[in-house]
């Protein structure tokens, strides 16, 4: 390996461990289990209010409704799974270096 | 030139736009939300590194569920009918398993940040330089075309000008990316996923039933556009005429090996979702992950296309005042109520910012990284590059704006820029696979190879098909002939000039080259990747198995 690539490696290295992105970013999860669970109730409920013309545009089927429902349940889905596995709190920086710095030499 | 008839305004009411606007305000959420996130460059462009597979892998693929993907497919179902499935069966799986098996240990290994800075390491710094500034040029343009194509889309089924839909779209990417980084970039893009999938599955299901389920859509197509349209192989027979212009040799060596390889392994708009995953398992199992839903997204994206022919089978020639690309829109129209019709709308838009959106992110990398940090404003502090990376961002998107306008004054942008597209990835993978394989591959033959691939490629498609001196029925056709003369082109380039130039010393080529590896890359799995079903190599092997399966039905 040449020094100039053991250079940038390093730097990587460096800013990963000032990286503060692990730490601070908050959870996708919520935000989609949020969103779909709106959508789902907004849609459930205009499906429900359904006109009859919505309907035979839809070829019959009450489209709004599946569809309220479906988004529903993925959104309701999301948030289950936070509960069930909460993002797992950040390892303190410290801890990480000595993680890394073990890693190298075992293989 | 018009991409979308009239009279496809969407009776669109208040539920509809609410919806749209809650989504809005998600999207800017996002943005601010993760900008407490952003501290290093590292965070700025790649997430710090430590980003979850399933985040990753959505991302991977709503990165790709853009303009021309959407409309660009159904549209390509109504005109060739099911052989649209070959480009995700043959031109994206097979490459996606091979990125995540094969490449992904050299590119995230090797601790890269971008695909041009993994040719400085392997090659040398005109390769680099090269390499980054085609990257540049064309993820600008193509952000530019998905502009275009969601005003005129927006046009269509809004009636808003077109000016204020690509100054929305645009503000809203600029927002979300200059202030939250790729972090918000990515977020968005799962979210974008969901969206697209819940637009699009409901079109499907009512459209299915309003041709008479899949028999129905069948026989009717049967009657109308002969029993090859729903085939994926019948009439691709060498010298057998087909709407496609392709046979079965240039669909698996054109589109199936050099376009899509080209495509999924070296554009960096896709690579960099994988480079931002936390470790090696996950950036491996970034491609993989997303190849599943890839696999299934021809049954809501060229399904519609195949239904909108059923219903109006003279759509896209002078019998009807419908294009190609108003499939989607026309069913949207015809046959979705308020509400659902707002998710819908909703979700076209996601998808065109998702593909706005990668294209800049990946854009203002290269930039900061690769042109301004290598070459131009050397060994700045890095909140130097953080702040650089913000105001890039902000001309790319602006530049973004004006290629849309740019793009508007053309006729045929569409088909023009897959094309150039497929002149700037298919030579970056002649030079990647080479370089991966050949250990022998000297440094100059990185950069001869990359021009004379672009440059073959060029005269292929300008001169020998554009002037007739061969004859190739299609464009498509065409861009699969270009990337395999490109390829074949750039090999024997890079071969000849190997030959006479001296190899790069092998204690240099750890760690870039097949059967090497960097010191200190082999990392220990982290705590539950070594699960069985998150091996890389069983993931890559099923969805392999599974899109061959999904041929059967298009090949009885």
């Amino acid at each position: 390996m040449s020094e100039h690539q053991d250079d940038y490696q390093h730097k990587i290295e460096e800013l990963e461990h000032a990286s503060v992105t692990a730490a601070k970013l908050f959870d996708i999860r919520r935000i989609i289990g949020g969103l779909f669970t709106v959508y789902g109730v907004i849609v459930t409920i205009a499906g429900i209010t359904a006109s009859d013309a919505a309907i035979r545009k839809a070829q019959g089927i009450n489209i709004n409704l599946w569809t309220g429902l479906g988004m529903l349940i993925l959104g309701l889905l999301f948030l289950l799974w936070v509960r069930l596995s909460p993002p797992p709190p950040p390892p303190p920086p410290e801890e990480l270096l000595q993680e890394s710095s073990g890693s190298g030499s075992g293989e | 030139m018009r991409y979308l008839a009239d009279g496809l305004r969407l009776p669109t009411n208040a539920l509809d736009y609410s919806i749209l606007a809650i989504y809005f305000v998600v999207v800017l959420g996002i943005g601010f939300a993760a900008r407490r996130s952003v501290k290093t460059s590292l965070d700025f462009f790649l997430s710090g590194r430590s980003l979850p597979a399933w985040v990753t892998g959505l991302a991977f693929v709503a990165a790709n569920l853009g303009a021309t993907e959407i409309l660009g497919m159904a549209a390509n179902g109504a005109q060739y009918g099911a052989y649209t499935v070959h480009w995700y069966w043959i031109g994206a799986i097979p490459a996606m398993v091979f990125l995540g098996l094969v490449m992904m240990p050299f590119y995230y290994g090797s601790k890269v940040r971008s695909v041009p800075e993994f040719l400085l390491h392997r090659y040398d710094k005109s390769a680099h330089l090269l390499s980054s500034i085609l990257f540049a040029c064309a993820a600008i343009l193509i952000a530019g075309v998905n502009l275009y194509a969601l005003a005129i889309v927006v046009e269509a089924l809004l009636g808003w000008p077109q000016w204020v839909a690509i100054c929305v779209a645009g503000f809203f990417v600029l927002i979300y990316i200059t202030i939250g980084g790729l972090s918000s970039a990515i977020y968005n893009e799962v979210l974008q996923f969901f969206v697209i999938l819940a637009a699009l599955i409901p079109l499907t299901v009512v459209g299915l039933k309003r041709v008479g389920g899949v028999s129905g859509l069948t026989d009717k197509l049967d009657a109308t556009h002969g029993a090859n349209f729903t085939s994926a192989w019948g009439g691709t027979g060498i010298g057998d005429p087909n709407p496609l212009g392709a046979n079965w040799l240039t669909i698996v060596l054109g589109l199936g090996f050099v376009l899509s390889f080209g495509y999924w392994t070296t554009n960096f708009a896709e690579v960099q979702r994988a480079l931002s995953a936390k470790n090696l398992s996950a950036a491996q199992r970034t491609p993989l992950i997303a190849a599943f839903p890839k696999i299934f997204i021809p049954f809501i994206v060229m399904v519609p296309g195949l239904i909108a022919a059923a219903l109006v089978p003279k759509i896209g020639t002078s019998g009807s005042n419908l294009t190609y690309n108003d499939a989607i829109p026309l069913l949207m129209q015809d046959l979705l109520p308020n509400g659902v019709l707002g998710i819908a709308v909703t979700g076209l838009l996601a998808a065109f910012m998702a593909g706005m959106a990668a294209n800049v992110s990946s854009f203002n990398t290269v930039f900061t990284n690769d042109i301004w940090g290598a070459y131009i404003q050397k060994d700045r502090p890095d909140s130097y590059y953080v702040r650089f990376g913000r105001i890039i961002t902000v001309i790319g998107v602006m530049a973004s704006i004006g290629t849309a306008f740019l793009a508007s004054s053309f006729g045929n942008i569409m088909a023009y820029l897959q094309t150039l597209f497929s002149f700037f990835n298919v030579p970056m993978f002649v030079v990647f696979i080479i370089g991966m394989f050949w250990k022998r591959t000297s440094t100059k033959a990185g950069f001869w190879g990359l021009l004379s691939g672009t440059v073959a490629a060029m005269i292929n498609y300008f001169w020998f098909y554009k002037r007739h001196v061969i004859s190739i029925p299609s464009d498509q056709g065409a861009n699969f002939v270009s990337a395999i003369v490109a390829f074949v082109t750039g090999a024997v380039v890079m071969v000849i000039v190997s030959a006479f130039t001296q190899p790069k010393p092998a204690e240099e080529l750890a760690g870039l080259v097949y059967g090497t590896t960097s010191p200190g890359m082999a990392e220990p799995p982290a705590k539950g990747d070594d699960a069985w079903y998150r091996r890389p190599a069983l993931l890559g092997w099923t969805a392999l198995v599974l899109a061959a399966l999904c041929y059967i039905p298009f090949s009885l």
